[in-house]
């Protein structure tokens, strides 16, 4: 009997709730840490990425007007699915990155613990970051969180899952939808994150992860008039120049965070409610009382 | 007068007036082929507003817009403004001294049900009232119940109503039922007078799709050889984007040739159009995909 072939699998950009090649029919190749190949990678465009914000732009309203214990439910279904597939992200760790099994269980064991904290965020952040405003006036004050739209991250080029995660997370806590630009050493795990997403009860559009060079993004991602927010984790000074320039047409938000190693990316101290704020806008509200 | 009777007309191939069709989507242009195209595509458009909610003020909004989409940049006015016929004076005013002609509704728009005498008398009124072209509905009922002849004498009817006004004559093709039916109502329409044939009120889901449009140019080309007689062509209600109206542009191109690529002899009856026309203009002299949010609505 012949041997079997095994069945590889195709990893495609995912947008909209669907896996889709990239239209510009570029891939590119990953190999692992001993140069076997892992798979060929879509690779994508200006024009993919104009196509998935589209869909971010129409899942916003819908993801926005979801009750905050709605969205908390969704992403503890996303740290339940992530949790029972997490071998796959184990092993294209150790296989790719070339880490530790005992490296890539912690980073599983951060990323799931992560999401959960973040689920539990949802219908909690705005009383703690917003507030009843004391005002010398006959009014009731008060601020509320709003979301503040489209956001574009470019995620962590260190940490695959957890530091993707750790910008997506945020980001969506408060009702905006993202597209994320990765360029990391394993886009497969970026990809896979996407089955994960597409199986967790998180409306396609709201999440689109696209695997491709940052650099050749960057200028389209910084011009374009429909994003609302740019979280940019570890850029080089040239490069969030360009961006802050580019964003200062439509006054986009950019948001700028480190990105460490993947030991201190596990740390208690890069995940937290204020990451939730920079993802919002305040809106402030007088209301007459006693009048 | 002879009672009117429908001369032969080809059947339509579906599936190869649906292949043909398709193939029009892929065509890809760009840069300075874009650009006029862009213009082009707006100088076709029928603003239209048809809705009961409608105010004077949003009418006279869109006239502005109508007359210049982008202030501060070198683009043609729309076609024409579309209101119901109550609108047509404050269309007419505040296009004064623009190139934008009023186009209204008559003929108990969309279902065409009422009496005939009403419909004359309706389109009588919108005329005067300032209309320049006039979009009326066939009779669906009487055209599927095969009385061609009804059709065309309404049609007939309708024509000699408008007096110097264009007519355009809607088939509401997505209540036709089959691409032959489409034939022959575009024959009727063609044989009583159109100056226009246009497939949709834009009130039922199936409006205008570029099989049915590709139908109705091919039998305005057929009509053309045979008589000699140029008519006009207006897709309206579904055309969204400005790719999907380069699309029909091709169309029309290898359909009927250069001849019929004026907004005298091709209109797209469309209101969501226009700001996509206005944002793919300014992607081209920004650089920068644009947003709505930037665009006002009318």
């Amino acid at each position: 009997m012949s041997e079997r072939i095994p069945v590889a699998k195709t990893y495609k950009l995912y947008v909209g709730g669907a896996f889709i090649r990239s239209e510009s029919g570029r891939t590119f190749t990953e190999k692992d840490a001993a140069g076997d190949l892992v798979g060929n990678i879509c690779q994508a465009s200006r024009k993919d990425l104009r196509e998935a914000l589209k869909k971010a732009r129409a899942a916003q309203p819908g993801w926005a007007e979801r009750t905050p214990f709605n969205r908390s439910q969704i992403l503890f279904r996303v740290a339940e699915v992530l949790e029972t597939r997490r071998g796959i992200f184990e092993e294209l760790l150790v296989k790719v990155c070339g880490w530790s099994a005992v490296e890539a269980k912690a980073d599983l064991d951060a990323a799931v613990d992560r999401t959960f904290w973040y689920a539990g965020w949802c219908d909690k952040f705005s009383q703690v970051l917003g507030g009843i405003n004391p005002v010398g006036a006959p009014y009731f004050n008060f601020t509320l969180p709003d979301p503040q739209g489209v956001v574009c991250i470019l995620s962590s080029r260190t940490s695959p899952i957890l530091g993707l995660l750790s910008g997506i997370l945020p980001a969506i806590v408060p009702g905006n939808t993202c597209v994320v630009v990765a360029d990391n050493r394993a886009a497969s795990i970026t990809l896979e994150l996407g089955e994960v997403l597409a199986s967790s009860d998180v409306p396609g559009g709201v999440v689109n992860l696209l695997t491709g060079e940052r650099a050749e993004l960057l200028e389209h991602v910084a011009g374009h008039m429909d994003i609302n927010a740019i979280a940019v984790f570890g850029g080089e000074a040239k490069d969030l120049a360009s961006i802050q320039e580019g964003a200062a047409e439509n006054i986009k938000r950019v948001r700028e965070f480190d990105d460490p190693d993947p030991s201190a990316w596990r740390d208690r101290a890069q995940q937290s409610p204020y990451w939730i704020e920079k993802f919002c806008e305040w809106k402030t509200a007088w209301h007459p009382v006693g009048v | 007068m002879c009672p009117y009777v429908l001369p032969p007309v080809p059947s339509v191939d579906q599936v190869q007036a649906e292949l043909r069709a398709s193939s029009f989507r892929k065509r890809s242009i760009k840069t300075s082929a874009k650009k006029q195209a862009l213009r082009l595509i707006l100088s076709m458009i029928d603003l239209t507003t048809l809705e009961g909610m409608d105010t004077p003020d949003k009418v006279r909004r869109l006239c502005r817009k109508g007359r210049d989409p982008l202030p501060g940049e070198d683009l043609p006015s729309v076609g024409a403004i579309c209101v119901y016929p109550t609108m047509v004076s404050v269309a007419k005013e505040a296009l004064a001294g623009s190139s934008v002609k009023v186009a209204s509704v008559a003929t108990a728009f969309p279902s065409g049900q009422t009496f005939h005498e009403l419909k004359i008398e309706e389109t009588r009124r919108t005329v005067a009232a300032g209309a320049d072209e006039i979009d009326m509905v066939i009779s669906r009922g009487a055209f599927l119940a095969g009385d061609y002849g009804r059709v065309f004498d309404e049609i007939a009817a309708i024509k000699q109503a408008c007096g110097p006004a264009h007519l355009k004559v809607i088939l509401e093709t997505g209540e036709l039922g089959t691409y032959d039916q489409v034939r022959r109502a575009s024959r009727i329409a063609m044989d009583a007078g159109a100056d226009f044939i246009k497939t949709s009120t834009g009130k039922i889901s199936v409006a205008a799709t570029m099989p049915v449009t590709l139908v109705m140019l091919e039998a305005i080309r057929d009509f053309y050889l045979e008589t000699g007689r140029i008519i006009g062509m207006k897709p309206a209600g579904g055309i969204r984007t400005a790719k999907e109206a380069w699309h029909y542009l091709a169309m029309v191109k290898e359909t009927l040739g250069d001849t019929w690529l004026t907004n005298r002899l091709f209109r797209i009856g469309a209101s969501s159009l226009l700001n996509d026309v206005l944002m793919q203009w300014r992607r081209l002299s920004s650089g920068r995909y644009q947003s709505p949010v930037y665009f006002s609505e009318d």
